[in-house]
């Protein structure tokens, strides 16, 4: 066992050093009181119940899905937003490693965390709502569906989640002083990118492919043919969106651990802001030419109507606009503000196709159960940990000085 | 990194068995009208009282609770019932149009289309259409995602949501083995006392509710569902009303519902061949870029690049 700096060490001690942060046990539960950890912990004592409950008593115990609605809160928001939010992990490793945007590296390891811990929660949530998830692998290895877009998904999910793991294994062994893996994990970065963008194109435009079937159960405005693009494209969004806020989150919360300084910082975001205009307004026309291609301009004066405009205008476009404008007045903190704005459109979007204009011409509707809820926020919470035990510890926000980059 | 021989043909190799794996999904939705000989079950409106005999017999043969409350009780038609977890089939009862006229019930089970929207939804194939006709599901295989729910424009399948460890999707097998292995009727069939439900070759049912359709006229509305709707159904009805009065959606088309993904996976192959070599395509350039312009000693790149 050795520390960073080479001494020899107990076990004990590499325990202490790795996990502990360096400090005494004592000092280290000492630190861990904090309002945000008093928080997590209520929230994890109402969710590990509700988990409980759920796995014994069923999904009729702790959702209100109905045969008609078989698919609620934890597919529309933990797999449908949680895969979307994650998409920036695709999208900034391929600027920096594929597209030689190498201004970006900073911010590539967050981003590429955020994918891989994004993906690995958003299985966590499907497992909550299949019925069997025990049988998860049953598509690779068992029974095999392939005439199903579902089918595909759950490949690709997987598979994806494999690549963002050897992207992650880099800062992975890194922390652990493991040199030759860490090399042969950087040989694989190139690769591993590549083929991640292959899978991301395919699983999120094929989460959008999914609800083709749902041909006169999803209100017209949201149902196109275009639905697979509008989900990949919107996913670009919401990945670029998403490494904003989280970046700039993590700027804030670990800043003893930032090198680099802010205005450098900030100049990155007002780039990825710029990009994120670019492709909003990109996704605004695609919408426009979807209401176009199934001619159902007379619909937006009906009630759902107004809700698509409200998503459309409200929550495309306008960011759209503040994007342009903070990009070219140089407003780092509005382009952080727009961010959010485009993340919470994105979540809007999600949720309308899956419950909101689902089923909209039926009377059984549905509406989440509070353990819903409960189980939702517990993922994040655990999501957000998580991420807080890696950042804390391994090479994400700064640069190991004993490594040479990686490009 | 320079590609090596080696690299690049195992990358081909990628290429091409992702390429077998993409044709092999789009092969699967070839278009296919049907096993000639399957059977169905035609259901005739105008004969049916709504004695929910039919209800009790499927419970009966399929090891369902029987129905609660039971077909005597006739309080169950106030409201509009579907299918559930522990009925595969249902009657209900619409108003006539014509307000002198009694009521008509309607019996709803799956359709057993022709082309299943459920089993092209399904990712592990638990649904097979049979030569019979029947789409029958097998739970063995099933992980739970409830895909076929959603996808099935009849509303149709069930869920046991509140079965923790095997829970099951529930729906009408058209009494498969019933038929097949002891040469029975399907339970509802047996029992219908009007004979408003009539079991055989569905080419020769649509025979049959045509000929009904051409001697009577005035009875009969000019159509048979799931003759054409979605690419036709083993399960067909005739009605004395509108369909869209008792019930029935008829804004559903006749396009079979794999043909709506089918586009989607015809580009899947051509995303996993044509992208490796488009984005190798790309990390090449950028890097080319870069060392062309190391190589100058063009330090502006540079410049850019810490700026």
């Amino acid at each position: 066992m050795t520390t960073i700096t080479g001494e020899n060490i107990s076990f004990m001690e590499w325990l202490q050093d790795k996990l502990f942060l360096g400090m005494p046990f004592k000092e280290y539960f000492k630190k861990l009181i904090t309002p945000f950890n008093i928080i997590a912990t209520f929230i994890l004592c109402v969710g590990i119940p509700i988990t409980f409950i759920r796995f014994t008593q069923g999904l009729a115990a702790t959702t209100n899905l109905t045969d008609n609605n078989p698919w609620g809160m934890w597919i529309g928001v933990d797999v449908l937003c949680g895969v979307a939010l994650a998409a920036g992990g695709f999208t900034l490793g391929s600027a920096v490693y594929l597209f030689g945007m190498k201004e970006y590296h900073p911010i590539v390891r967050p981003a590429v965390l955020t994918g891989f811990l994004g993906y690995f929660f958003v299985i966590i949530g499907l497992c909550f709502d299949l019925g069997r998830p025990w049988r998860l692998p049953y598509p690779m290895f068992v029974s095999y569906g392939t005439t199903s877009v579902m089918f595909l998904v759950g490949w690709h999910v997987a598979l994806y989640l494999s690549c963002q793991f050897v992207e992650f294994c880099p800062a992975l062994f890194e922390w652990l002083g493991w040199r030759k893996f860490r090399k042969f994990a950087v040989s694989l970065t190139i690769g591993a990118t590549i083929f991640g963008v292959i899978l991301s194109t395919l699983h999120q435009s094929a989460l959008g492919g999914l609800f083709l079937l749902a041909a006169k159960k999803l209100h017209p405005l949201w149902y196109t043919p275009f639905l697979p693009v509008f989900f990949l494209v919107s996913a670009i969004i919401g990945g670029m969106t998403m490494v904003i806020f989280e970046s700039s989150l993590s700027h804030r919360i670990f800043s003893h651990q930032i090198s680099q300084d802010h205005k450098k910082f900030d100049k990155l975001i007002i780039g990825l802001g710029k990009a994120a205009a670019m492709t909003l307004m990109t996704y605004f026309c695609m919408k426009i030419i979807g209401v176009a291609h199934g001619d159902h301009w007379h619909l937006l004066s009906t009630p759902m109507g107004y809700w698509f405009l409200l998503e459309v205008l409200g929550f495309v476009l306008a960011p759209c606009f503040l994007f342009v404008w903070a990009v070219r007045e140089e407003r780092a903190g509005w382009v952080r503000f727009a961010a959010i704005w485009t993340v919470l459109g994105l979540i809007l979007n999600r949720v309308n196709v899956s419950i909101i204009a689902f089923n909209w011409n039926i009377a059984d509707r549905y509406i989440p159960k509070w353990t819903e809820f409960a189980v939702t926020i517990t993922i994040i919470t655990v999501g957000v940990l998580t991420f807080r035990w890696i950042v804390n510890r391994m090479p994400i926000l700064w640069e190991h000085p004993d490594y040479e980059p990686e490009i | 990194m320079s590609i090596t021989r080696r690299q690049f043909l195992g990358m081909t190799g990628v290429a091409g068995a992702a390429g077998l794996v993409g044709s092999s999904v789009a092969q699967a939705q070839e278009h296919f009208t049907g096993w000639p000989d399957r059977y169905g079950v035609l259901t005739d409106l105008t004969l049916c009282i709504g004695c929910r005999k039919c209800e009790e017999a499927c419970a009966g043969v399929n090891d369902l609770p029987p129905p609660d409350p039971p077909p005597e009780d006739k309080s169950v038609f106030e409201t509009l019932r579907r299918t559930n977890s522990k009925t595969n089939t249902i009657v209900n009862r619409f108003p006539n149009p014509d307000a002198d006229k009694l009521p008509v019930y309607v019996k709803k089970q799956c359709m057993h289309c022709n082309e299943p929207a459920c089993a092209s939804a399904c990712l592990v194939s638990a649904f097979t259409k049979t030569p019979e006709g029947a789409v029958v599901y097998n739970a063995s295989v099933c992980i739970g995602c409830r895909y076929c729910l959603m996808a099935c424009p009849f509303y149709i399948p069930a869920y046991e949501y509140d079965e923790p460890l095997k829970p099951r999707v529930m729906k009408c097998t058209l009494c498969h083995d019933r038929v097949k292995e002891e040469g029975k009727l399907p339970g509802c069939v047996e029992v219908c006392p009007v004979q408003a439900l009539t079991f055989g070759k569905r080419s020769d049912l649509i025979r049959l509710a045509r000929e009904r359709i051409v001697r009577n006229p005035d009875k009969y509305v000019d159509h048979i569902y799931g003759e054409h709707e979605v690419g036709g159904t083993s399960w067909m009805y005739i009605t004395g009303v509108p369909f869209e009065k008792v019930g029935f959606n008829m804004d559903l088309g006749i396009t079979p519902y794999p043909e709506l993904t089918r586009g989607f996976l015809s580009a899947v192959p051509l995303v996993l061949t044509i992208w490796p070599v488009f984005f190798t395509g790309v990390y090449l350039f950028s890097r080319r870029r870069n060392e062309i312009a190391n190589e100058e000693g063009n330090s502006s790149h540079e410049r850019e690049a810490k700026s």
